[in-house]
């Protein structure tokens, strides 16, 4: 892991160093002048031979320190802001992905029960209409109808004009801990719309596997077995077929954690949600060297930490994985 | 054993979520943050920002919404009348200067302080003159508006316009290495607010460094700015973008009729747009001009006066057929200037004849003027045997400038133009800070769109800015006339009689729209700023120097 995080590394510095403009010209603005831009490298060491630029970054690296951001708030160390906007962004794929598994398990279920029904039919429509329509165009629809037109939602943010204590970050968190019932009510209702248009995508995918693997496990001769000893067809389901099916879904639940933070982009820019994919984005447009840096490294690293999760949730619902 | 085991985890979550529970109190009971400076009800004015604030210093700021903020915290010694950029006295009542040009004499308000209960007298302002001229390299570095306007600090070879400052009683006396026609308008800038010396000795102020690939500012510049301006800062909810100021009792000006002005960054134009129409904002700047007409339905729109210039630069070393004035002046009369500024530029939007609004002294009523004929442009081009030539024409992506709304609708309509003129135009388009300006500012460029909006009314700001430096983003070393140019405007900017000064910058401006013209001047474009019918008593800028003191909200 050490090694393939290092490469990377390597790889994302060396290649956003041959990117033009960067944060000496951001920092010197409209008003620039080739002197001013000399002397703005220099005291950045932006101006040092790369290889040197990447080890004293290694370097500071190490002690967690990323640098100070020139785009997405300027001035401010990019792993503060990363730490502020951390929990956001898993505020926004939690409950993304608690309504893509909410919808996507019992309705992947019911269609393979109900197979070639109505049920079935409109399901496996609007799941591929999950992945093929862009999120960006659900998040500008949803946004227009339930925020701009029905005035439901709010239109853009984490919180509204309410005062409110931050304790974790998690705002709807916050609210309900230091019992300040409005503020958490006013954060789950800016989460909504961006969750609902995130949810999107792992609904399909979450849908369909389930539906597929219901319909696989249904013809097990051990479910006909279960139903031939006469027993309750929730046990059945809850025992026998929902539990066996579950493999691939935790499966594809992992994945799709990874990929939320490239639907989180486009999400959190629509929605102007302060989090981690509106940061990358602004990061991206203001060539910020260091927080793309942090941003980048670490999205590498959550996809190896949530493998890992899910290979340890595969031991604990799938015994025959723990005693291999 | 499993039983047991889901029991644990449940035991250890209850345990987590109460113990985090017990840690976590209100802050509403406590009552902080809810102070509302002592105001009488007016209420609280959300504005619709584009951006995070760098700083709340504005010394080590050279960005509008940075500037947005800290006008509401700090005051200056000048400052612009309300709607012009024209001087007014604002901490300095003031204001005389020496026979010779170099010495200047401010005469201070009494009685002011700043909003940590420091005097804001002679000794503070300037503790602010010595602080801005003793910056290390590093704060130099973010201190654009210093660099820009002063030159160099106390540690660099490059000389200061800065010499000294003197205080003795209520006055400061300022003494300056050399004349300039800037000074004094140019300490109106927000960049030369005049801040808490006790404040800042406290928070560090001065303590910035470069680290890593940016600049880190110490704790005064982000948490405790202190000015004695009609706000202060009550607090900058980071983690939901949004800077809340609370109304400053004790201003000794015009008291704010808000209890609260807050801003809140919304980065996108059109979720500005919407989130006023939903009420979640009372304000925003810059509207899309195309959306300036349904804005006005329910809104107030206020239109700010153009105070800017759109100009097409040319770069002889790019291309170096531009070398030639005839090929130059061609290119001027191709394009359809009336028919551009009509049809792609908001309204109010005029055709610029100089590189400076006619508001600035120094404008010649009566220079040369560029009429559009695409028939005498192509003769023109054939004379300088450079009929049918290529010609890189560059405009920026991914931004839009006061000066140009829409960067590629500008760049079609002057295509398209030079095109009719028999020109092979190459489309080059790079992201304003993603290669854009480095291009410009490297000379890549041979043709492309920038402009310039106005800091204070002198024409220096504008033609002193662009051309006095020979190696400048038009290149005018290079043409025999370069220096020639640069003397001229170092020269009237250095003249100390006013009536001389303007008379010589008049001369400049029509020599450099005959003899030298190093670009094309296009248009003067005003900005907007809209507010929601509730809100009253703001005046439009042309500096977007709106003073939210004088806002009002009606119940």
């Amino acid at each position: 892991m050490v090694g393939v995080m290092l490469l990377l590394s390597l790889l994302l510095f060396v290649w956003l160093r041959s990117l033009p403009g960067g944060p000496a010209s951001a920092i010197c603005g409209d008003r620039c002048n080739p002197a001013k831009l000399a002397q703005i490298k220099k005291t950045l060491g932006l101006d040092d031979p790369v290889i040197v630029q990447y080890l004293n970054f290694l370097k500071r690296a190490v002690t967690g320190d990323f640098g100070v951001s020139t785009g997405v708030q300027p001035g401010r160390s990019s792993m503060e802001i990363f730490v502020e906007r951390l929990p956001a962004t898993i505020e926004l794929g939690v409950l993304a992905m608690i309504i893509a598994v909410a919808a996507g398990i019992p309705l992947g279920y019911l269609a393979a029960r109900r197979r070639g029904g109505i049920l079935d039919g409109l399901t496996l429509t609007s799941s591929l209409l999950g992945v093929a329509i862009p999120v960006f165009f659900t998040a500008f629809v949803l946004k227009y109808f339930f925020a701009v037109d029905w005035h439901l939602f709010p239109i853009s943010g984490r919180q509204g004009d309410i005062e409110a204590t931050r304790v974790t970050n998690f705002f709807v968190l916050d609210g309900l801990l230091t019992r300040e019932w409005d503020a958490a009510w006013d954060a789950l209702r800016h989460l909504i719309l961006p969750a609902v248009t995130l949810a999107t995508i792992p609904f399909s995918f979450v849908f369909r596997i389930t539906r597929a693997a219901v319909l696989d496990v249904l013809d097990e001769d051990y479910v006909r077995t279960a139903e031939a000893k006469g027993l309750s067809s929730k046990v059945i389901t809850r025992r026998h077929v929902l539990r066996n099916a579950m493999l691939p879904v935790v499966t594809i639940i992992g994945l799709q954690m990874g990929a939320l933070l490239g639907g989180a982009i486009l999400t959190e820019t629509v929605f102007g949600f302060p989090g981690l994919g509106d940061a990358l984005a602004r990061a991206f447009t203001g060539r910020d060297y260091s927080m793309l840096q942090l941003l980048i490294l670490m999205a590498a690293a959550t996809y190896v930490v949530v493998n890992l999760l899910v290979d340890i949730t595969y031991a604990y619902i799938d015994p025959r994985v723990r005693t291999r | 054993m499993k039983v047991n085991r889901k029991a644990a985890a449940v035991a250890a979550a209850s345990a987590a979520v109460l113990a985090l529970a017990s840690c976590a109190s209100s802050d509403r009971d406590s009552g902080s943050g809810s102070s509302s400076g002592g105001g009488g009800g007016g209420g609280t004015l959300t504005f619709g920002a584009a951006g995070a604030p760098a700083v709340f210093d504005p010394f080590y700021a050279s960005d509008g919404e940075t500037f947005r903020v800290t006008r509401q915290l700090y005051d200056t010694l000048v400052m612009f009348k309300p709607g012009t950029a024209d001087m007014t006295p604002a901490l300095a009542e003031s204001w005389n200067n020496s026979p010779d040009g170099k010495t200047w004499t401010f005469n201070l308000r009494s009685g002011v302080k700043f909003s940590d209960g420091t005097a804001l007298d002679a000794t503070a302002v300037c503790k602010n003159f010595e602080r801005w001229y003793n910056q290390t390299a590093d704060g130099l570095a973010g201190a654009e508006y210093w660099s820009s306007n002063f030159g160099g600090s106390k540690v660099t070879k490059e000389p200061s316009l800065y010499k000294s400052c003197t205080p003795t009683s209520n006055k400061v006396v300022v003494q300056l290495n050399r004349v300039t026609s800037k000074f004094p308008s140019v300490l109106g800038l927000p960049s030369f607010s005049i801040q808490s010396p006790t404040a800042m000795d406290k928070y560090k102020a001065n303590d910035l460094k470069g680290k890593g690939e940016g600049i880190a500012y110490p704790e005064y510049a982000k948490s405790h700015p202190t000015g004695s301006g009609p706000f202060t800062l009550e607090k900058y909810d980071t983690a939901n973008q949004t800077i809340t100021l609370k109304r400053n009792a004790n201003y000794w000006g015009d008291k704010a009729k808000i209890d609260k002005l807050v801003f809140k960054i919304i980065p996108n134009e059109s979720s500005r747009k919407q989130a006023l129409e939903a009420g979640e904002i009372d304000g925003y700047d810059f509207p899309n001009p195309a959306d300036w007409n349904s804005l006005k339905q329910n809104n107030d729109l206020k239109v700010r006066p153009a105070f800017n210039v759109l100009y097409l630069g040319l770069n002889a070393k790019a291309n170096p057929k531009l070398k030639d004035l005839k090929v130059r002046q061609a290119l001027m009369t191709a394009i359809n200037r009336p028919q551009l500024v009509k049809s792609q530029l908001p309204e109010g939007a005029k055709v610029a004849d100089e590189f400076m609004p006619d508001t600035v002294d120094g404008y010649n009523t009566s220079p040369t003027k560029y009429t559009y004929d695409v028939n005498k442009a192509k003769q023109m081009l054939q004379q300088a045997g450079a009929a049918g030539m290529q010609i890189e024409l560059w405009y920026p992506s991914e931004v839009s400038r006061p000066y140009m709304p829409n960067p590629q609708k500008i760049f079609d309509a002057i295509k398209k133009d030079w095109e009719a003129a028999g020109l092979k135009v190459k489309p080059v388009t790079k992201p304003w800070n993603g290669g854009y300006l480095d291009a410009v500012d490297n000379g890549d460029a041979s043709s492309f769109l920038l402009g310039w909006t106005g800091d204070y009314n002198t024409a220096d700001n504008f033609i002193g800015t662009f051309f006095t430096e020979t190696t400048n983003r038009f290149q005018t070393g290079q043409y025999p006339w370069g220096k020639q140019l640069s003397a001229e405007l170092t020269k009237a900017d250095s003249t100390v009689d006013e009536a001389d000064r303007t008379a010589q910058y008049k001369t400049i401006n029509n020599k450099l729209v005959t003899e030298y013209l190093p670009g094309l001047p296009i248009s003067h474009s005003p900005p907007a700023i809209v507010f929601n019918k509730k809100v009253s008593g703001i005046t439009p800028s042309p500096l977007t120097d709106e003073r939210y003191n004088y806002a009002e909200i009606k119940k």
